[in-house]
């Protein structure tokens, strides 16, 4: 939480969200005749004018492939691609720009720890521990895993309120599991675990972490040093960047011991006919051409956020939580679902009498040009622990503001009209 | 474009009609839609050339549900050669409202399920093409 000396602080270098509107240009569209309310920054964010322009940019003028072109634009690219590295490294607190490995995504950051760190650690009867709030993506490259080796998976147990068994936890800890991997914010529940504690707890007993940081890097302060994490996944396109391309972030010693996890062009140090050897980290794990207006999209992003500051944005979105959840609970026959706001960040669950999530999302859409996500959020497992098939949700992001909650609340009004809620 | 939730397809919802399941049913088929979770299956109960009886179960959002609904009051009693030729025409038609693209997949689901319950009795051929490209 913020202190009151930082909050003062704050309103000399804190933009208005009002300022900070006017960078996105996607936000003067219209959707249906209205201005489009975008309230799906968990599902993607919307994305600045520095990003874009950094981009278009690079392919303007020093589009060539990195890491191997002797000539001038090869070497910019390649050195913009290592600068947004560096940037990336910082912005997490990482100690060097080798732990942190540019992917796909998210889930290709875990697939990738499942199926190197995994591969080589992970054995018949050696168990895993995961929560029941998981994204698919932290969820099935487990279970793959466990179909390969002969591991086993358990999962702490989430209350009606939507909050980790912690006690639950602390016994299955007791089983000295040798993964333990959990989403630091849920993507349903906007539930904020402890991880701080969790991976204390974990490492007590000699397991390795997985931090499945998503929901999280994108919208609070987030420091690897801190939290002693083995491994963090985050996806650019989630924290103001351009789709394609995540961080896989690890401990050195693990990433050094680790095998690679696909094979090709810059991985690699030497290459025979039968057998190879393999490049330093990073790269090592970066097999092909890389993902390159992209990686430096994503340093233009970690700039734009730096430079707002990691604690207002946890403040901005906390304080449109608690206003979103008063006004939503003012609307007749709506149920939200997790813990209350204090503990989450800004994402709300919801379904409203026996309307459809997919029916409301097209009514917000239509009549008040909201954009909601409904269905199951890929996490079918926590939509079954609370009985339900779908729920809509509303996220919140930098740019979103209370006049757009409103407004929000107007649709559900029309929603509970058109159904004769 | 705006789809309209009109009274008769929120009553089809809220009301569904010939919902259940048949015991003696001799074609059966059942489908989910995963982006959205709408979840139906059909028995028909066919004796002769015609329909008899038709029960549905599903579970989803109002599209999906109520042209399910309507579906089933199309086909009971009728000839199976004509329940084989209907479509996405005769669907929309009942609907009576303009479907976004994004929300096909769930008017559709109903059609999808009936001809993969004629093909799995041996009625009708196979055939796939309610996959995909709705829009």
């Amino acid at each position: 939480m913020i202190t009151s000396d930082k909050a003062t602080n704050q309103s000399t270098n804190y933009r208005t969200t009002e300022e900070i509107r006017k960078d996105f240009p996607i936000l003067t569209r219209k959707v249906h005749g209205k201005p489009l309310v975008y309230l799906d920054s968990t599902a993607s964010s919307q994305k600045p004018r520095a990003v874009i322009d950094t981009m278009n940019v690079y392919y303007e003028t020093y589009h060539a492939n990195v890491h191997r072109g002797v000539y001038e634009i090869s070497e910019e690219a390649t050195a913009a691609v290592e600068k947004a590295r560096v940037k990336v490294a910082h912005f997490i607190n990482a100690r060097h720009g080798k732990q942190v490995i540019f992917t796909r995504n998210t889930t290709e950051s875990i697939n990738l720890v499942a199926i190197s760190w995994g591969g080589a650690n992970i054995a018949k009867g050696d168990l895993i521990v995961l929560t029941e709030m998981e994204h698919h993506s932290n969820l099935v490259p487990w279970q793959l895993l466990a179909q390969r080796t002969g591991a086993r998976l358990e999962f702490v147990p989430v209350t009606d309120d939507g909050l980790l068994r912690l006690d639950i936890y602390e016994e299955l800890l007791r089983q000295h599991p040798k993964l333990v991997a959990f989403a630091h914010v849920s993507n349903v529940l906007g539930t904020i675990n402890p991880a701080q504690e969790m991976i204390a707890q974990a490492h007590a007993v000699g397991a390795t972490v997985l931090l499945d940081a998503a929901q999280s890097v994108p919208h609070l302060p987030v420091d690897v040093q801190a939290l002693d994490i083995d491994f963090l996944c985050f996806s650019s396109h989630k924290m103001l960047g351009p789709t394609g391309i995540g961080v896989l972030y690890g401990k050195r010693d693990l990433l050094e011991a680790m095998p690679p996890f696909m094979g090709g062009g810059d991985m690699i140090r030497t290459v025979g006919l039968r057998q190879s050897t393999w490049n330093d980290l990073p790269w090592k794990f970066e097999a092909g051409t890389p993902a390159i207006a992209e990686a430096i999209g994503l340093g233009a992003a970690v700039d734009y956020l730096k430079a707002l500051g990691m604690e207002n944005v946890l403040q901005h979105e906390q304080e449109l939580t608690h206003y979103a959840m008063e006004q939503l609970q003012s609307v007749p026959g709506l149920t939200i679902y997790g813990p209350e706001a204090a503990r989450r960040g800004g994402v709300i669950s919801f379904t409203l009498g026996d309307i459809h999530p997919h029916d409301l999302a097209s009514i917000l859409d239509q009549q008040v040009g909201v954009a909601v996500r409904a269905g199951h959020h890929c996490a079918q497992p926590l939509m079954e622990r609370f009985g339900l098939s779908a729920t809509a949700r509303a996220s919140f992001y930098v740019y979103t503001i209370k006049e757009e909650i409103d407004i929000l609340v107007q649709g559900l009004q029309q929603a509970i009209q058109i159904f004769s809620l | 474009m705006s789809m309209d939730y009109r009274d008769y397809i929120l009553d089809h919802y809220r009301n569904p009609r010939n919902y259940g399941k048949l015991a003696n049913a001799n074609a059966h088929a059942e489908d989910s839609n995963p982006l959205c979770g709408d979840q139906l299956g059909i028995d028909l109960v066919i004796e002769g050339d015609r329909v008899a009886e038709v029960r549905f179960k599903g579970r989803g959002c109002a599209i999906s549900q109520a042209s399910a609904s309507m579906l089933s009051e199309m086909i009971e009693g009728k000839p199976v050669e004509e329940v084989v030729q209907l479509g996405k025409d005769d669907i929309l038609d009942a609907l009576g409202i303009p479907i976004s693209p994004a929300r096909t997949k769930c008017a559709f689901l109903c059609l999808r399920v009936l001809h993969r319950s004629l093909a799995l009795a041996g009625i009708e051929k196979p055939h796939d093409n309610d996959d995909d490209n709705d829009d």
